[in-house]
């Protein structure tokens, strides 16, 4: 019968659709470009003496596990320290400078500073080229001895100028990390 | 159905004899004027008069067969032999529901099934709308409200259900548009449907069978066979978003059934407003387009059509944040925390999604037996979505997939006997998924293929001239086959490593390649019934079970979703779900008033939901997780609405939704069910004056006070734990509108329409809890439509 015919047809060629249309090309793994899983924070005292770093690490990105948080040791009571930012990428071999890429759109990105306890002060010891600071490189005070913490947080697109409070700057945050320190 | 033939003799001679008489309403015996009279297999078609009399003639003694069609009834087929001049009635049934495709004639739809809860919109509400979207103009239906992203993407949910649970029928074509995502409005350009039907369940199992929430049935209006050429030209302005909309369509038509339409249309917005600020970002750019031709005649028929659709969607600024630190900001803040003033560009973040649709479509109707149709069609959908991002990825998207689907179905239905009614089907589908890598972000839903069979058959037995029973039967295979790159973290915190092992194929060190396949057989059924005590007076009942297979997103979302700054997380242990549900809907509809009770029960075994669980940290701050899960639920509501014809001018409409949704697991409130609303409407009529219409229309949105309890996370900034309010409604609140239409007739042939619209009238602030832009902007204020519509 004719609609029988049709039907058949119509099947075979159902049949036939899903036999030629596999592939077994495997797809490509996307290494994430712009990810930053490390922020190395490094303090030099100005006197001269041990540098101290504070790292935070987090391997897998957006993957379950948390950020691993390292403070190589403890800061020195009434004391004044150069810090350096150093923002990776450790999915790469070798490791991305993402650092780099926000000296270069300094003017879209700023780190935030915020401590607490027996940290006293950040300053700005760099400017982008409106003449804001950035972050990268800061200076620090210490208090007198005792525990404290201190947040970075880099924000995207903040306002700037802005009164350096993370309210003040606005924008998207890139980084956001706690450093619980002890001073003495 | 009756047909009363009282021959007479006369002298017969050859070829002049004539068959005459009266098409007549069964149930009220009025003239049906018309109606559409094809003697089959002599090509000869008339059409009835004022009095419903027609009349052929000049006929030769003979078997025939006259079809009898009118756009208010059941099509009718009687066999007579002609030996000499005959007088035949023909008593046309206004109301037996088929389970078959609509046949839409202007403003009259047909039902699209025998017991369901259904709605229709004809195309001169969707005109209304022809500068918003489709999720908009459902939202007229009573228990259709809608999942917004903003004002642009707005997804229909019926009674309480949306994505991958609402099938949406272009023109008989599926839509294949990624429907799993809660921002992925459907692809279709409303201006380029003719009428829209929503069936509130899974009834209409030659559409599917895991429409656990429903199906939307986009068609086209019904093209007749006479030769003629006619369109519509319409022309929007509005003052929020400071654009509007340009839609044209031209139909040809000729007498021997060939046809073709052309229909474009292009829609420009800039930033929208809320009554006290612009809201940065929400502007779009849609562009539709769309080709049909064929040729329909009773025995025989072909068409193909083709359509186009593209749209560039600017999504808020505001809701683009980093981490959940910038979520508590934004929740706290009151207001977005990036306004700009207005403008006509789109930047990021923002959607672009591309749709291609081919379909070609042939029946043939076999004598005494019934008729076949056999389809294929194709679809390539194409989605960028690009985020805020720097450096040399700031160009780049962070989201590119390429959807393709290819579909064919064959659908045969035994319609010869008056009193059943037999149709059965097959279709099998492939589809493949390819996630761009060069996005640089790890793909959110994988490169898979898709493999779909199903298969049904229906009946419908019209018992006597009250009771009219339905049922049906449908299984479905779906085959799911992915390549997936998983980090080797995740698979472990998942426990993946100890059950889906076999999966792996090869192992990147800190990522694994996967290849998840499964399959899944699902079966739907339903049945129901529908008693007519008369045409005005209609119970029906009908129970529905229908099974759905998890889509990808639901077993493969992995990762961080940026526009959203929440980690969303699929399971790949989700199997089907299964529903069954038992919704009764009792109609009463008289001239001078009307009222419609639609009560529903679903109970959901295995129910799948999103919702946040938790947070976790990166080295950006914490992020919401967002997690997929399997539960129970049970899901029931009440749609109510009426009418009242006070007089030839005055006539109010009156509706009432209610939706309740249950974790009865957990027993906890299902997260995303639609708030009551009472809309009432108040509409003045007259023939004079141009046929001036002015309706003042309220709306009243209760808050949601079922929800799911929000969720704690520690606030990296404030370094303590905070009550994350991500579930908490806004509140209640009242819009009303303002509606004017007056028609002009310039020519014979010409016509105008005028209308002006006023939405959200007294620029009211709200928020609305089914708009996931809620927690960072108010939602629109004032807009005044102004449309222009030339009918020819």
């Amino acid at each position: 019968m004719k609609t029988i015919k049709i039907l058949s047809l119509l099947l075979l060629g159902g049949v036939f659709l899903m036999s030629c249309s596999s592939d077994d090309n495997n797809p490509e793994p996307v290494n994430e470009e712009e990810l930053i899983t490390t922020m190395t924070v490094t303090l030099t005292p100005q006197g001269g003496g041990t540098a101290i770093t504070l790292e935070s690490r987090d391997l897998d990105g957006d993957g379950p596990n948390a950020p691993e948080i390292t403070v190589s040791g403890n800061l020195s009571a009434n004391t004044s320290y150069d810090g350096v930012i150093v923002l990776l990428n450790e999915t790469e071999t070798p490791a991305e400078d993402i650092t780099a890429e926000v000296a270069q759109e300094a003017e879209e990105h700023q780190f935030i500073f915020s401590t607490t306890g027996a940290i006293l002060a950040v300053d700005y010891s760099d400017a982008d080229s409106n003449g804001n600071p950035v972050g990268i490189v800061f200076t620090m005070e210490t208090g007198d001895a005792g525990a404290g913490t201190i947040t970075i947080t880099l924000r995207h697109e903040p306002t700037k100028p802005n009164d350096g409070t993370l309210a003040g700057a606005g924008g998207e945050t890139d980084i956001a990390q706690t450093f619980n320190v002890t001073v003495e | 159905m009756l047909c009363i033939g009282v021959p007479f003799y006369v002298i017969a001679q050859t070829c002049d004899l004539s068959i005459q008489g009266q098409v007549i309403d069964f149930h009220d015996a009025t003239p049906l004027k018309g109606a559409e009279l094809i003697l089959l297999d002599r090509g000869v078609t008339i059409v009835s008069d004022q009095n419903g009399r027609y009349e052929f003639a000049g006929l030769c003694p003979g078997d025939y067969e006259l079809q009898v069609s009118h756009p208010d009834c059941t099509t009718q087929t009687i066999e007579f032999y002609l030996e000499t001049d005959r007088i035949l009635d023909i008593k046309l049934e206004h109301h037996l529901e088929e389970l078959e495709e609509v046949k839409v004639v202007g403003e009259k739809l047909y039902d699209k099934t025998n017991s369901a809860q259904e709605k229709g919109i004809t195309a001169g509400v969707l005109d209304m709308y022809s500068s918003a979207s489709l999720g908009d103009a459902l939202k007229e239906i009573t228990g259709v409200s809608s999942l917004n992203t903003g004002s642009n993407i707005v997804k229909p949910v019926i009674h309480g259900l949306s994505g991958t649970r609402v099938l949406i029928l272009n023109d008989g074509v599926r839509m294949q548009d990624m429907e799993w995502g809660d921002e992925h409005a459907p692809n279709v350009d409303i201006n380029s449907a003719g009428t829209a039907t929503v069936i509130k369940g899974a009834s209409a199992l030659q559409y599917g069978g895991d429409a656990i929430g429903g199906v939307i049935l986009l068609e086209q209006e019904r093209v007749f066979a006479q030769d003629t050429l006619f369109g519509k030209t319409q022309l929007n302005g509005m003052t929020n978003g400071r654009g509007g909309v340009f839609s044209s369509e031209l139909t040809k038509t000729f007498g021997q059934g060939w046809f073709a339409k052309g229909q474009a249309s292009y829609k420009r917005l800039g930033d929208q407003e809320s009554p006290d600020y612009v809201l940065s970002n929400t502007g779009i750019q849609e562009l539709g387009a769309s080709l049909h031709l064929g040729k329909r005649q009773l025995e025989w028929g072909f068409d193909v059509r083709y359509s186009y659709y593209d749209a560039n969607i600017a999504i808020l600024r505001a809701s683009h944040i980093g981490n959940i630190d910038d979520l508590i900001r934004g929740i706290n803040s009151g207001e977005p925390l990036v306004i700009e003033p207005f403008t006509y560009d789109l930047v990021r973040p923002r959607q672009e999604v591309t749709h291609h649709l081919g379909k070609l479509l042939a029946y043939r109707r076999f004598e005494g037996l019934g008729k076949l149709t056999v389809q294929y069609d194709f679809q390539n959908n194409r989605r960028f979505e690009y985020d805020v991002r720097v450096g040399s990825d700031r160009d780049k998207a962070s989201i590119d997939l390429d959807l393709t689907t290819h579909s064919a179905t064959a659908d045969f239905k035994w319609d010869a006997k008056e009193n059943y009614q037999l149709q059965a089907g097959l279709m099998g589908r492939y589809q493949n998924n390819f996630a761009n890598p060069d996005t640089g972000v790890r793909r959110l839903i994988p490169d898979y293929d898709k493999y779909d069979f199903g298969s049904y058959i229906i009946a419908d037995y019209r018992a006597n001239d009250s009771w009219t029973l339905d049922t049906g039967l449908r299984y479905d295979f779906v085959r799911i086959d992915a390549k997936k790159f998983y980090q080797v973290s995740r698979w472990e915190e998942r426990g993946y490593n100890t059950e889906f092992q076999e999966f792996v194929i090869d192992d990147l060190g800190t990522q694994l390649l996967t290849n998840p396949v499964f399959d899944f057989n699902n079966l739907s059924a339903t049945f129901g019934a529908n008693f007519s005590r008369k045409r005005e007076n209609v119970l029906r009942f009908n129970y529905a079970l229908s099974q759905r297979a998890p889509n990808p997103s639901e077993l493969f979302s992995d990762g961080l979703h940026h526009s959203a700054a929440r980690i969303e997380l699929g399971d790949l242990r989700i199997k089907s779900e299964t529903a069954h549900k038992i919704s009764v809907a009792q109609e009463w509809s008289y001239d001078r008033w009307g009222v419609t009770l639609e009560p529903y029960f679903n109970v959901i075994r295995d129910f799948v939901l999103l919702e946040p669980s938790g947070v976790e940290f990166t080295l950006r701050g914490a992020f919401p997780v967002w997690e997929f899960r399997q539960t129970d639920a049970r899901i029931m509501g009440l749609d109510a609405a009426g009418y009242i014809a006070w007089n030839t001018h005055w006539k109010t409409d009156h509706s009432f939704a209610i939706t309740k949704g249950t974790d009865t697991e957990n027993d906890i409130p299902l997260i995303n069910i639609p708030a009551a609303r009472i809309g009432n409407r108040i509409t003045y009529r007259t023939n004079k004056n141009n046929g001036l219409e002015v309706s003042l229309r309220s709306d009243y949105i209760f808050r949601q006070n079922e929800y799911p309890p929000d969720i704690t996370v520690f606030s990296p900034e404030q370094q303590q734990e905070v009550l994350l309010e991500i579930n908490t409604p806004p509140d209640a609140y009242h819009l009303l509108g303002l509606y004017g239409k007056m028609d002009f007739a310039l020519s014979d042939k010409l016509g105008l329409t005028t209308s002006l619209t006023v939405t959200n009238l007294l620029n009211t602030q709200y928020r609305d809890y089914l708009n996931r832009q809620r927690f960072f902007a108010d939602d629109l204020g004032r807009n005044i439509i102004v449309q222009l519509k030339l009918n020819y």
